[in-house]
C-alpha cells in the first residue's frame, strides 16, 4: 500500500511539473510574440503621420513618406494576384476535380506542398535567373512574378482542399439535371467552395504584403514615384529593410511607421480571411 | 420500333398521356445487367421491366445493389472511373448504356433525388432555374411560370413562393428535399429516379413526401429506392426484391408483401434478417 | 497549368546549377569570400545556416510541444480557441517585423544583458567555453537564433496542435480510465501515436528557419568569417544573398550568390519532402481510421 502511495504521488507531481512547463511554454511563446507587437506598435504609432502616405521616400536628412512603397506593394501585390490567383484555381480544380486520386495527381499535390513552404528568397533567386536576367534590368513585373510563386501553392492547396469538401451528392445532384461537367465545376462547386477559395486567396495576399526577400533582386527598390512595371518599384518591405539598415534616425522612424502599416494590414487580413470563413459556416447551417 | 412486350393498358394509357401533352412516361427494359466496382461484382444479371406511370421500389439489406442499379439508370456512375456496367437498359426501345447514347440528354429525361437533400448554393428560383437553362431557351415570363409549375408539382409553392430570391440552404430539410424533387421535374423527365428519398427526414416530412410520390406518378414514372419496407409497400405499385447483387423476386407490391414466391423473400419482409 | 509547378521546380534547379558548375567542389568547403580578389567559399554561410537553424530548433520544438499539449490537453476549454487563433495570427506576422525587432530591441538587450552573462559565466567552462566566449556586441549566431526560435514557434506550434487534435477521442479515454495522468497520457499515448506527424510538422519549421532570409539578415552581422563563438557575428546563406545580390559587381560575384542560393535550394527541398513525407503518412493513417 504504501509504495502505491508513493508511486502515486510521484506521478502526480510529475504530471504536474509537466503541465506547469507548458502552460509556461505558452506564456513564454505568446510572451515574445506580444512584445514583438508591442514595440511595432509603439515605434510605428511615433513615426505615423500623414506626409507617410503623401510624401514618397525621402533622400538621407529629409523628411518625407512611404507613399510611393505603398503604391509600389499594391500594385506589385495586385499583379501577383492577377498571375498567381487564377492559374491557382485552376490548378485546384484541376486536382480536386479530375486527378483526384491518380498518381499524377498525388506528385503534384506533393511538389505543391513543397514549393508552398520553399524559402521565398530561392524563388526570388529563380525569378531573377528567369526574367531580369534575361532582360537585363530589374522590374516591377518580375517582383510581381516571383510573388505569384507564392500566391500559387498557397491558392492551389486550398481549392483543391475546399473542393474536396463539397459533398459529391452535390456533384452528382448537379449532373443529374443533364448538365455537362465543367459547367457543373463553375457554376456549382466554385460556388460552394467560395468561401474556402477566397480566403485562401486573401491569407496569399496577407503572405506576399510582407514578402521581402523575393522583392530584393527582383523589383529592387525605387526612390520615385513610378507606375511603370518594366522599371525597378519601390515596395514598403523592401523600404523597410533598406532604412532599418541604415545609420540615421528618420529613416528607422520611417521603418517602424512602414513596419507597423504592414503589420496592421496583414492582421486585419487574416481576421477578414477568418471572418469571411465564420460567417459562410454560419449562412450553410 | 417496340420490341417490347407490353401490357395493354399501360399502352392505351401513354397513348392518352401522349395526347394531352404532358411528359410522356416512359418504359424501362433491364437486360443483363452486371455492374463491378472496380473487381468487385455488385450486380448479377439483371433483368426486368418497369411499367410507365408506376412506382416501382427497389428493397432489400443494405449491400444489396438496390442504389447501385438505380444509380444505371441515369448512369451518374460513370462519373466514377472504376465504375461500369454492361448489359443493356432500354428507355423507349433505345440502350442508355450505349456510349454513343447522349449522356445530357439521358439525365433530362431521367432525373434523380438523392438520399440527402442537396439544394445548391443559390435562391430558390435559381435552384429550379439553373437546370432548365441547360436545355432550353426560356424568356422571363415562360421562365417564371416554369418555375412556379414545378414548385406546385412539388407541393412546395405556398410555402416559397413569397422567399424565391432567399438561399435555398434557408427551408428546413424536407422543405429542401422537395425542392431537389421540384429541380428534378422541372426538366419535364420521364422518370424520376429516388434514392432512399426520405432517410434524412422525420415522419412528417417523410408523409409529406410519400403522398407527392403518390401525385408524381400520374405523369412520371418512378423508381425508388428505400430500406423502410413499410414505405415500400405504401407508395409502390411493383416491388424487386434485391440480395447480394442478385434480383430475387420482382412482381406487384401486393403479392411480394402477402405471399412472395421465394423463401429469401418471404424472411426479409418479416424481418427475419436485414 | 499544374504542369506550370513541374517546370517551375525543375528550372529552379537548373538555373542555380548553371552557376554552380563554375566553381566545383571546392566552394563547398572554402572560407574565402573576396569580392576584390574574386574568390568565393561556402563554408561560412552555410554553417551559419545550420547553427542558427540548429538554435532555434533547439528552443522552438520544446516551447511548441509545450504550447500544442497545453492547447489541446491542459487548457480550460474557453481559453483554447482563442489563444490558438492568436497563435496562428502571430504566424502570419511578415518574418522583416521580426527581423526588425531583432535589430533595434532584442540585440541591444542581448548586448546589455544577456551576453555578458554568458561570457562571463559560461565562456570560461573548458570545452564548452569557446562557444560562449565573445565581445557583447549583440549581433551573432545565438540573437540570430533566438530570434528564429521566437518566430517559428508560432508555425510549429499550430501544426502540433492540429496533429494533436486527430488523435481519437476514445484512445485517450480509454488511457484515462485506466487512471493515467494528463502528462502520461500525452506522452505515451498522443506522442506516440502522432510522432510521424510531429516530426514532420518540425522539418516544415526547420525548413522555414533554414530558408529564412529577412530576420537573419537583421540580427547576424553579416560576417565572414568561421568562429566557433556563438556570440560572434556570422553569415548564413539567405542573409548573404540578401545583403550582397544587388551589390554583386561582377558574374562571377553574382553566380556564386545563385549557387548559394542552389545549395539552399537543395538543403532545403531534402528537409520538405522528408517533412511532408511524413505529413501524408498521418494523413493516410487518418483515412483509415
Amino acid at each position: 500500500m504504501n509504495i502505491s502511495e508513493k508511486l502515486y504521488r510521484r506521478r502526480r507531481l510529475r504530471n504536474a511539473a509537466a503541465l506547469a512547463l507548458s502552460g509556461c511554454a505558452t506564456v513564454f511563446g505568446l510572451f515574445w510574440l506580444l512584445w514583438i507587437l508591442w514595440t511595432t506598435l509603439v515605434n510605428g504609432a511615433h513615426a505615423l503621420n500623414p506626409a507617410l502616405f503623401t510624401h514618397s521616400t525621402p533622400p538621407p536628412g529629409e523628411s518625407g513618406g512611404l507613399a510611393n512603397a505603398l503604391f509600389g506593394s499594391l500594385l506589385i501585390s495586385a499583379l501577383a494576384l492577377a498571375i498567381g490567383a487564377p492559374i491557382g484555381v485552376l490548378a485546384g480544380t484541376w486536382l480536386a476535380e479530375y486527378a483526384r486520386r491518380g498518381r499524377l495527381g498525388e506528385f503534384i499535390r506533393f511538389l505543391n506542398d513543397i514549393l508552398l513552404s520553399a524559402p521565398s528568397i530561392v524563388l526570388g533567386l529563380f525569378v531573377y535567373a528567369l526574367v531580369v536576367k534575361p532582360a537585363g534590368h530589374f522590374s516591377a513585373f518580375a517582383g510581381a512574378l516571383a510573388l505569384a510563386l507564392i500566391v500559387l501553392p498557397i491558392v492551389v492547396r486550398t481549392c483543391d482542399e475546399m473542393l474536396q469538401l463539397v459533398p459529391n451528392a452535390m456533384r452528382e445532384a448537379a449532373l443529374s439535371l443533364g448538365v455537362p461537367q465543367w459547367k457543373v465545376t463553375v457554376q456549382i462547386l466554385w460556388r460552394s467552395a467560395r468561401p474556402g477559395i477566397v480566403t485562401g486567396i486573401l491569407l496569399a495576399l496577407a503572405r506576399i504584403s510582407g514578402e521581402t526577400a523575393p522583392l530584393l533582386f527582383t523589383a529592387l527598390n525605387n526612390q520615385y514615384w513610378t507606375a511603370k512595371l518594366d522599371a525597378p518599384m519601390a515596395s514598403v518591405p523592401v523600404a523597410i529593410f533598406q532604412f532599418a539598415m541604415s545609420p540615421y534616425e528618420d529613416w528607422h522612424a520611417l521603418a517602424w511607421a512602414g513596419a507597423l502599416v504592414v503589420t496592421v494590414f496583414v492582421l486585419l487580413l487574416s481576421l477578414a480571411a477568418r471572418w469571411y470563413l465564420r460567417r459562410a459556416h454560419v449562412a450553410h447551417d | 420500333m417496340i420490341a417490347i412486350p407490353m401490357n395493354d393498358t399501360a399502352y392505351l394509357r401513354s397513348e392518352v398521356l401522349a395526347a394531352t401533352a404532358l411528359p410522356q412516361a416512359s418504359r424501362i427494359a433491364v437486360r443483363d445487367v452486371d455492374f463491378y466496382y472496380g473487381d468487385f461484382h455488385a450486380l448479377k444479371r439483371i433483368s426486368f421491366e418497369i411499367a410507365p406511370l408506376q412506382v416501382t421500389a427497389l428493397i432489400g439489406p443494405s449491400g444489396c445493389g438496390k442504389s447501385t442499379l438505380l444509380r444505371i439508370f441515369n448512369r451518374i456512375y460513370s462519373v466514377y472511373p472504376k465504375q461500369r456496367a454492361s448489359g443493356e437498359i432500354l428507355l423507349d426501345g433505345e440502350n442508355i448504356l450505349d456510349p454513343r447514347y447522349p449522356i445530357n440528354r439521358l439525365r433530362s429525361k431521367v432525373g434523380m433525388v438523392f438520399q440527402k437533400p442537396v439544394p445548391f448554393p443559390m435562391s430558390i428560383r435559381d435552384n429550379i432555374a439553373w437546370g432548365i437553362r441547360h436545355h432550353e431557351k426560356l424568356g422571363r415570363g415562360e421562365m417564371e411560370a416554369r418555375i412556379e409549375q414545378a414548385l406546385s408539382s412539388a407541393a412546395l409553392w405556398d410555402e416559397v413562393k413569397d422567399k424565391l430570391g432567399q438561399n435555398a440552404l434557408s427551408l428546413s430539410g424536407g422543405q429542401q428535399q422537395r425542392l431537389c424533387i421540384a429541380r428534378a421535374i422541372a426538366l419535364k423527365p420521364e422518370v424520376l429516379l429516388l434514392d432512399e428519398p426520405t432517410s434524412a427526414l422525420d415522419p412528417i416530412a417523410t408523409g409529406r413526401i410519400e403522398q407527392l410520390i403518390e401525385e408524381l406518378k400520374r405523369d412520371y414514372t418512378i423508381v425508388i429506392v428505400t430500406h423502410n419496407m413499410q414505405q415500400a409497400a405504401r407508395v409502390s405499385d411493383k416491388t424487386a426484391f434485391m440480395y447480394l447483387g442478385e434480383l430475387i423476386e420482382f412482381g406487384d407490391t401486393e403479392r411480394i408483401f402477402t405471399k412472395p414466391d421465394k423463401q429469401q423473400t418471404e424472411d426479409y419482409i418479416s424481418g427475419r434478417f436485414g | 497549368m499544374a504542369l506550370a509547378l513541374l517546370g517551375a521546380a525543375l528550372s529552379m534547379a537548373w538555373g542555380g546549377r548553371e552557376a554552380f558548375a563554375t566553381f566545383g567542389w571546392k566552394f563547398l568547403i572554402s572560407t574565402d569570400w573576396d569580392a576584390v580578389n574574386h574568390r568565393f567559399g561556402a563554408l561560412v554561410p552555410v554553417i551559419g545556416t545550420l547553427v542558427t537553424a540548429l538554435i532555434a530548433m533547439l528552443i522552438a520544438v520544446p516551447v511548441s510541444f509545450g504550447i500544442a499539449l497545453f492547447l489541446t490537453e491542459v487548457a480550460p476549454a474557453w481559453l483554447r480557441a482563442p489563444v490558438a487563433s492568436a497563435i496562428e495570427l502571430l504566424a502570419g506576422i511578415p518574418s522583416i517585423i521580426y527581423g526588425m525587432w531583432g535589430l533595434f530591441v532584442f540585440a541591444p538587450f542581448m548586448a546589455a544583458h544577456v551576453d555578458p552573462w554568458i561570457d562571463a559565466h559560461l565562456g570560461s567552462l573548458p570545452a564548452i567555453g569557446i562557444f560562449f566566449s565573445g565581445p557583447p556586441l549583440g549581433l551573432g549566431m545565438l540573437t540570430a537564433g533566438i530570434v528564429l526560435a521566437i518566430m517559428v514557434i508560432p508555425f510549429i506550434s499550430s501544426v502540433m496542435r492540429e496533429v494533436f487534435l486527430t488523435v481519437p477521442a476514445r484512445l485517450k479515454e480509454s488511457a484515462y480510465a485506466l487512471g493515467s495522468t494528463t502528462w502520461e497520457v500525452a506522452w505515451h499515448i498522443v506522442l506516440p501515436y502522432t510522432r510521424q506527424a510531429v516530426i514532420g510538422g518540425v522539418f516544415l519549421g526547420l525548413g522555414r528557419a533554414l530558408g529564412e532570409t529577412m530576420a537573419v539578415t537583421f540580427v547576424l552581422g553579416n560576417a565572414h568569417q568561421l568562429t566557433a563563438s556563438l556570440l560572434m557575428p556570422g553569415n548564413s546563406i539567405a542573409a548573404v544573398i540578401a545583403n550582397e545580390f544587388t551589390e554583386a559587381d561582377s558574374e562571377l560575384y553574382r553566380s556564386s550568390l545563385i549557387a548559394l542560393g542552389f545549395l539552399l535550394f537543395v538543403v532545403t527541398f531534402a528537409v520538405l519532402v522528408v517533412a511532408r513525407l511524413m505529413l501524408r503518412q498521418m494523413e493516410r493513417k487518418q483515412g483509415r481510421a
